[in-house]
């Protein structure tokens, strides 16, 4: 950074880009990446906050209401059933992650043929979702699905089958995301278990550590990295929900299956018609819902390059 | 290493866990195996209820060959390959210069650029859907490849300078320094110095976009609409309300669709993992 004061007594005949190269380079760098994600990211985000202020149905004049469309919200059955279902989405897609955890301990072993195992067992998470949802349609299927198979062995039903049941159908379609999920923090545990310092492994053992406690003292701490972006990709994937409910139910039944992210979807863009401000307004709650994580993300993120720099 | 590694254990449980392995993985892949029996299975199979016995007829690959000679299959897996490609390409001139810029060098805006990409990237979607639906219609590119394509571009740059960033702040930074001493212009630098370090996080971020955009199926559905432009995700479903008990069809028709991520996985697996994992590890 020094150099731009010497450069200076080099004499004036150097341009005013030449004097000022380690100022203005990282700017001309920025400038392509930075225009497209403002134009089709950043500014989208305060457009819609706007459009939620106004009626209207994508083509027409639109209609400035204030914030009639969130007194709206208050009083929709749908949207407070979204919202039920996006916080289901929420707390059990967490299980993603000691499920991931525990699959990974399970193939942390080096044994023939293990690395073919290991990408065997990640194979959900590269499929599509769509394609995950039409495999667990056909697995839950009332007439011939395996799932249905297996638990009238024991002696179960579930009326409509699992994903026609008003009840049961939520949970069906988050264990299908569940399945993928679980896949994607399993690598990132095993990336991070490949990292345990081998030495404070071992120096635990002598102590007489083993089993859970070992691996609550002595793995899980050093894992923490891992569990930090499991636990990021989990959250932002719960609340992207909404190839899987496309797929699986469009839903249904009774809409008893959408999320916010499809009620959305629905409002300002179906055969049910384009409100798209009220459908903005909707977008906003999830945009809301997902900032708070945002907000922490980031202030962990800060706290890191503090301590980096 | 944790747990206890297996080859300190008495034989018994060896032999025990090496059984083990494929009966978990079969459990875990079993919805998967069922399509694939799906697959090769012929439709009377279907019709008689015999839905998980061996195949009635052994049909080979003609299920698949139906996808592909009898369908619109072709199309939408070509318009996939149509939207993944240039995304790849151009998310990966982007974020090596915006990475660049943010992860060599020291100014006041810099962190503030880098979390703005960050946040961007974690939206959710459907707040970024209406204006930018309006905006490409506006553009006379809504139903265009161009238009998803720039889209996509513009909203992967996200994770991908925050990828960039961080495999470039890892880079040693005296390489750059010995760079200037020589007087070399910074674009330079880039160019000759960064670039060709950044070789491994490209190609990392090469197979991710391409399996990311490749199963993107929201976007496709709001920026484009029919077998002229939209790609093999949306061709699925709507192949879904055509023939939804077509079950031997579509079986086949999803693998199809699965399988350019799954070779791409298999091809770069050293890659692809480190793209995922990238922070996992401190």
């Amino acid at each position: 950074m020094t150099n731009t004061t010497v450069s200076d007594f080099e004499g004036p005949k150097r341009s005013w880009y030449k004097r000022n190269e380690i100022a203005v380079t990282p700017y001309l760098f920025l400038i392509p990446g930075v225009f497209f994600f403002a134009v089709y990211v950043i500014f989208p985000v305060f457009q819609s906050f706007n459009i939620s202020l106004y009626k209207w149905d994508g083509l027409g004049e639109a209609e400035y209401v204030g914030l009639t469309n969130y007194q709206k919200l208050l009083d929709d059955r749908a949207f407070e059933v979204s919202l039920w279902n996006n916080l289901k989405w929420l707390v059990l897609y967490l299980l993603a992650i000691p499920a991931g955890l525990m699959i990974s301990l399970f193939l942390n072993q080096k044994v023939v043929g293990i690395r073919l195992y290991k990408s065997l067992f990640f194979f959900p998470f590269v499929i599509s979702q769509i394609v995950v949802g039409l495999v667990f349609s056909w697995f839950y299927d009332p007439t011939f699905g395996i799932f249905t198979k297996v638990i009238g062995w024991v002696g179960l039903e579930i009326k409509g089958g699992v994903l026609g049941n008003p009840t049961a159908v939520t949970y069906g379609i988050i264990a299908a995301g569940l399945w993928p999920q679980t896949a994607y923090c399993m690598i990132l545990y095993l990336t991070g278990l490949n990292a345990v310092d081998p030495e404070q492994v071992e120096a635990a053992r002598l102590d007489g550590a083993k089993g859970w406690k070992m691996l609550w003292y002595v793995i899980i701490p050093q894992l923490k990295p891992a569990t930090f972006i499991a636990f990021v990709v989990t959250i932002v994937g719960a609340l992207r929900s909404f190839d899987l409910i496309s797929i699986m139910t469009r839903g249904g039944p009774f809409g008893q299956s959408r999320v916010l992210s499809y009620y959305m979807f629905e409002k300002a863009l179906s055969e049910y018609g384009f409100r798209m401000g009220y459908g903005a307004a909707i977008a906003v709650v999830l945009f809301l819902i997902m900032l708070v994580f945002i907000a922490y993300f980031l202030w962990s993120m800060y706290q890191e390059e503090k301590g980096a720099r | 290493m944790f747990p206890n590694p297996i080859e300190k254990q008495s034989r018994g449980v060896q032999i025990s866990y090496q059984a083990l392995l494929p009966v978990v993985l079969i459990a875990w892949l079993l919805p998967l195996l069922a399509v694939m029996l799906f697959s090769i299975k012929p439709e009377s199979d279907f019709v008689s209820g015999n839905y998980w016995g061996l195949p009635d007829t052994l049909e080979g690959f003609k299920n698949y060959g139906k996808v592909f000679f009898e369908s619109d299959m072709p199309k939408y897996l070509w318009n996939s390959v149509r939207i993944t490609v240039p995304t790849v390409i151009g998310c990966m001139i982007l974020s090596s210069m915006t990475g660049f810029a943010l992860g060599v060098y020291k100014f006041r805006a810099n962190l503030w650029i880098f979390f703005m990409f960050v946040a961007g990237n974690f939206v959710p979607f459907q707040i970024l859907m209406v204006p930018v639906r309006d905006l490409t219609v506006d553009l006379d590119m809504y139903n265009t490849v161009r238009g998803l394509v720039l889209f996509h571009v513009a909203f992967q740059t996200g994770f991908c300078t925050l990828f960039m960033r961080n495999f470039i702040r890892a880079l040693p930074f005296e390489l750059i320094e010995a760079a200037r001493v020589e007087g070399i212009a910074e674009w330079r630098i880039f160019w000759y110095v960064v670039l060709p370090l950044m070789k491994p996080a490209l190609a990392a971020l090469a197979v991710l976009i391409f399996t990311f955009i490749w199963n993107d199926y929201f976007w496709a559905i709001v920026l484009t609409q029919g077998s002229e432009t939209q790609p093999v995700t949306a061709g699925i479903t709507s192949f879904n309300a055509q023939f939804r008990a077509a079950y031997h069809l579509m079986s086949a028709g999803s693998i199809v669709a699965a399988l350019p991520p799954v070779a791409m996985f298999f091809l770069m697996q050293k890659h692809f993992i480190a793209g995922l994992t990238l922070g996992a590890v401190k």
